[in-house]
């Protein structure tokens, strides 16, 4: 496996969690061959900054690459999407023909934007989603162009970020979601309400609660108007669609793995699973593209779209990729996210799903800067903060030790714990590949497994 | 030896110079109840979570008693509202949030690193008429001679407090900064002595601060002191008195140990210190180390608000909390090879400036003076020697550092 005669090692997705797989190869003593293969043209680049610092045009597009750890001698093979899998002869096919062989394979394809359907307008000009470098390139051009009115659709992390950096530039938005309050699904209303306040004082034209059908558009076939369920119509000659993600496993649909739009499903260890359930030795997936059952909440099937997870999960199945059969560590991570908006530092750990009480332990609502914890079955279960974060790692050590709820008492900087319903949406009716223009994901978490369940 | 006394051992000056192998017995329990009722912290892991939690408060310090004078008029009416005066506005380092983070804010807006840096200039003239006055000597005393007297000089000059007036606060000072040490808190004597200090520092500088807002000078004590142009101020009267203390007892009693330390730790590693001296960009990085290897504040002691579970101990509700910052320095769990002076490692994550939201808000002033002095007095001082080693100490366990340290020199360049 090591020689370099041998195919070596070949990574496909050439995106953070790909890159951290790699270099943790290298750091891990592998000196045999390693391929990266990337169906954008690009080094893997930083996704974060592309919702805030690059659309308010403080960093350029093409100033996000990821800087490098490890001397990596990987053979980059960038703009080249791979479209089989054959389990059985070690290869990958690729779009131009080529054939490569592979000893072991690191799935990190992570995930696409959920596009507007078509038949609903989704082919007008000037719509725009936000997922990749180049996307937040043309988006910043349009941005600059000056668009009268700004439409996006889904009051997620996402739409929200992007809500605050129009509304930075001084462009009018108008803010979409059915949903009772922005970013219900991650945080529930209880706590979205405060981001809604945000959205008012910020002149957000904010419409919770409201459905787009369709977009209309002009002769020249760019967007003019949105048409809502409710029968109202909004005028814009720009829009975001902000609906959350479908993962990149559309190469794999002849390969065998238990794989479809909400994921490809993995064990503790990072190992694939094929369609009878068993492990795949030689084929490991991390980052957003990964299913994964989770220990500390029941060993739930979950896919993380976070950055930290990108990192850490990467790096894990690098490490049990080169470690023999018997020790294949299980990887075992507490989800984390964070998000900048309206000038609002928003850090999160845990998984809230489920949650059936949330108390404010620091801070208060009113005065936007508090951190939240979230209870089920009296055990705390996540927490986020907003400009608030200092406590959050005592939180999530008692998150991680499933602590009772709240899971803090006697602290300083505590008056007096205020809690509520957290006012989770039920979850969506939607299988990945059932694409609804209507459904909005600016969450973290698929949500598919409990929505097959329902 | 029972485990539950081995912080008495620590606060026995006898252990001064070397208090490391206490420190290394003591992490094999990382939390351990000593048989005062402390607590005492000292594994990296341990702290760097404990300094996170909120059930963890600053506001430890016993509150302020004056002797009784035999006037009961002082002693039953003036004395005792004074008391609570000084107990409600302790400094910040001696403050929970909200209070901490109002105070500590409006500091850090005028403890600006162009401020800090600003001052660059000013410290190299200072280090280098100090050496220049070492002319001439073979013996020096580095404490006396250099490190005591530059970080005095530059705390005056950033807040604007005369220099000359040095004479008169620096035994106020050193009576104040025991307000660190385990010993003082619990012995009356020694409290009584930190309210006269206290009362006679805050006289002190009540006035400057008149002074101050009489006539501003571009320092950082009118700039804390200047009404705002609209508004009531950022802090009040009483604060800011207790604010300006701090800053000026902070301001050099650490100081001054982390560059008799670094002196200390190099001559006796003469090969850093040739390297040092070939190389002045080596600077920031025997700066860290030190911090890690001869961290000029040992500890520091909180008070559990609540029952805290950490590392499979418990800590009770109103205990009070010593977070041994430089054992955590030393913990092979975190570093390798930890006893090992490596100027060259790259993970030296160390609690040097303590960590959380009591991180030391001069840190970047520590480092620009360690650097300036130590680069200097590496070129310039020909062939130094350790003239005792290990040097005598200061009596304090916290704040530890040496009282003197006698250097042979081979003249000055």
């Amino acid at each position: 496996m090591s020689g370099v005669d041998t195919p070596g090692m070949i990574v496909v997705g050439a995106s953070l969690a790909g890159l951290h797989g790699a270099e943790a190869l290298r750091l891990n003593g592998y000196r045999g061959r390693i391929t990266i293969v990337g169906d954008e043209p690009h080094r893997p680049y930083d996704r974060p900054p592309l919702s805030k610092h690059v659309l308010s045009g403080e960093l350029a597009a093409d100033a996000t690459e990821l800087p490098q750890r490890a001397d990596l001698d990987a053979r980059w093979m960038l703009g080249q999407a791979v479209i089989g899998l054959d389990r059985h002869a070690h290869t990958i096919g690729l779009a131009d023909g080529a054939v490569l062989a592979y000893d072991k394979l690191l799935v990190t394809t992570g995930a696409r934007a959920r596009p507007w359907p078509v038949e609903s307008g989704g082919t007008l000009g000037n719509i725009f989603t936000l997922r990749g470098r180049d996307d937040a390139a043309r988006l910043r051009a349009a941005l600059v162009a000056g668009p009268s009115r700004i439409l996006i659709v889904g009051a997620g992390l996402i739409g929200c970020e992007a809500a605050s950096c129009c509304r930075s530039l001084g462009l009018p938005v108008t803010l979409i979601d059915p949903n009772l309050t922005p970013l219900a699904r991650s945080l529930g209303t209880w706590v979205g309400g405060v981001i809604a306040d945000c959205l008012k004082d910020a002149g957000v034209t904010y419409r919770p609660n409201a459905q787009v059908l369709r977009f209309e558009g002009d002769a020249t076939g760019r967007v003019v108007r949105a048409h809502l369920a409710d029968e109202h119509v909004v005028e814009a000659d720009l829009v975001i669609v902000a609906l959350g993600a479908v993962r990149e496993t559309g190469w794999l649909k002849a390969a065998g793995l238990m794989a479809d739009a909400s994921g490809l499903t993995c064990d503790a260890a990072c190992r694939t699973l094929d369609a009878d359930g068993a492990p795949c030795p030689d084929i490991y997936a991390a980052g957003d593209v990964a299913r994964w059952p989770i220990s500390l909440y029941g060993d739930r099937l979950i896919s993380v779209e976070h950055w930290g997870n990108a990192v850490a999960q990467g790096g894990h199945a690098a490490r049990n990729m080169l470690a023999p059969a018997d020790d294949q560590r299980p990887y075992d991570h507490l989800p984390a996210f964070w998000s900048s908006q309206f000038g609002i530092n928003i850090k999160a750990v845990g998984l809230s799903e489920g949650a059936d009480t949330v108390a404010i332990v620091h801070g208060s609502r009113a005065s936007r800067r508090f951190l939240a914890v979230y209870g089920r079955e009296g055990r705390s279960i996540s927490a986020v903060s907003f400009d608030q974060a200092r406590w959050l790692p005592a939180y999530a050590e008692a998150i991680r030790i499933g602590g009772a709820f709240p899971p803090i008492r006697d602290a300083s900087d505590q008056d007096r714990i205020v809690s509520g319903l957290p006012g989770f949406p039920p979850p969506r009716r939607v299988s990945g590949s059932q694409v609804s223009g209507s459904q909005v994901s600016g969450s973290h978490v698929s949500r598919s497994d409990e929505a097959r369940h329902a | 030896m029972p485990e539950d006394t081995l912080f008495a051992e620590v606060l026995d000056p006898a252990n001064r110079a070397d208090p490391y192998p206490i420190y290394a017995r003591l992490r094999e329990k990382p939390v351990s109840r000593q048989s005062d009722g402390s607590v005492v912290v000292s594994t990296h892991a341990a702290i760097r979570s404990l300094i996170f939690d909120p059930r963890l408060s600053s506001e430890d310090l016993p509150p302020s008693r004056r002797p009784r004078t035999g006037n009961p008029i002082k002693d039953w009416l003036l004395n005792p509202i004074k008391d609570r005066i000084v107990t409600a506005h302790r400094p910040l380092i001696f403050r929970d949030p909200p209070d901490h983070d109002t105070l500590r804010g409006v500091v850090m807006r005028e403890f600006s690193v162009t401020r800090v840096q600003a001052l660059r200039q000013r410290v190299e003239r200072d280090v280098d008429a100090l050496i220049e006055d070492c002319r001439g000597r073979d013996e020096i005393c580095l404490v006396e001679d250099f490190s005591y007297p530059l970080p005095v000089a530059v705390i005056c000059d950033m807040l604007g407090v005369p220099e000359k007036d040095e004479p008169q606060f620096q035994s106020w000072a050193s009576q104040l900064a025991t307000a660190l040490e385990p010993d003082t808190r619990h012995d009356e004597a020694s409290r009584h002595r930190t309210a006269a200090a206290f009362d006679a520092i805050s006289g002190y500088m009540r006035a400057l601060i008149r002074e101050k807002r009489r006539r501003p000078t571009p320092d950082l004590l009118s700039a804390l002191a200047a009404p705002p142009p609209n508004g009531k101020p950022a802090m009040g009267d009483f604060d800011l008195i207790s604010t300006a203390i701090l800053l000026l007892v902070a301001g050099h009693e650490t100081t001054v140990n982390l560059i008799t330390n670094g002196m200390l730790t190099l001559l006796r590693h003469p090969h850093e210190w040739d390297k040092l001296r070939a190389d002045p960009e080596r600077a920031p990085r025997v700066i860290e180390e030190l911090l890690r290897y001869e961290p000029p504040v040992h500890f520091r002691t909180r008070k559990a608000l609540g029952t805290i579970e950490i590392a499979g101990h418990t800590i009770p509700k109103g205990a009070p909390v010593i977070l041994l910052f430089a054992a955590a320095n030393r913990d092979p769990a975190r570093f390798a090879d930890p006893d090992r002076f490596d100027p060259d490692r790259d993970d030296v994550q160390h609690f040097g400036f303590g960590g959380g939201l009591h991180y030391c808000m001069g840190a970047p002033l520590a480092r620009i003076e360690t650097e300036i002095a130590l680069v200097a007095l590496s070129r310039r001082l020909v062939a130094p020697r350790l003239l005792s080693d290990p040097p005598p100490y200061r009596s304090g366990a916290s704040l530890r550092g040496p009282e003197q340290l006698g250097i042979g020199i081979g003249g000055v360049v």
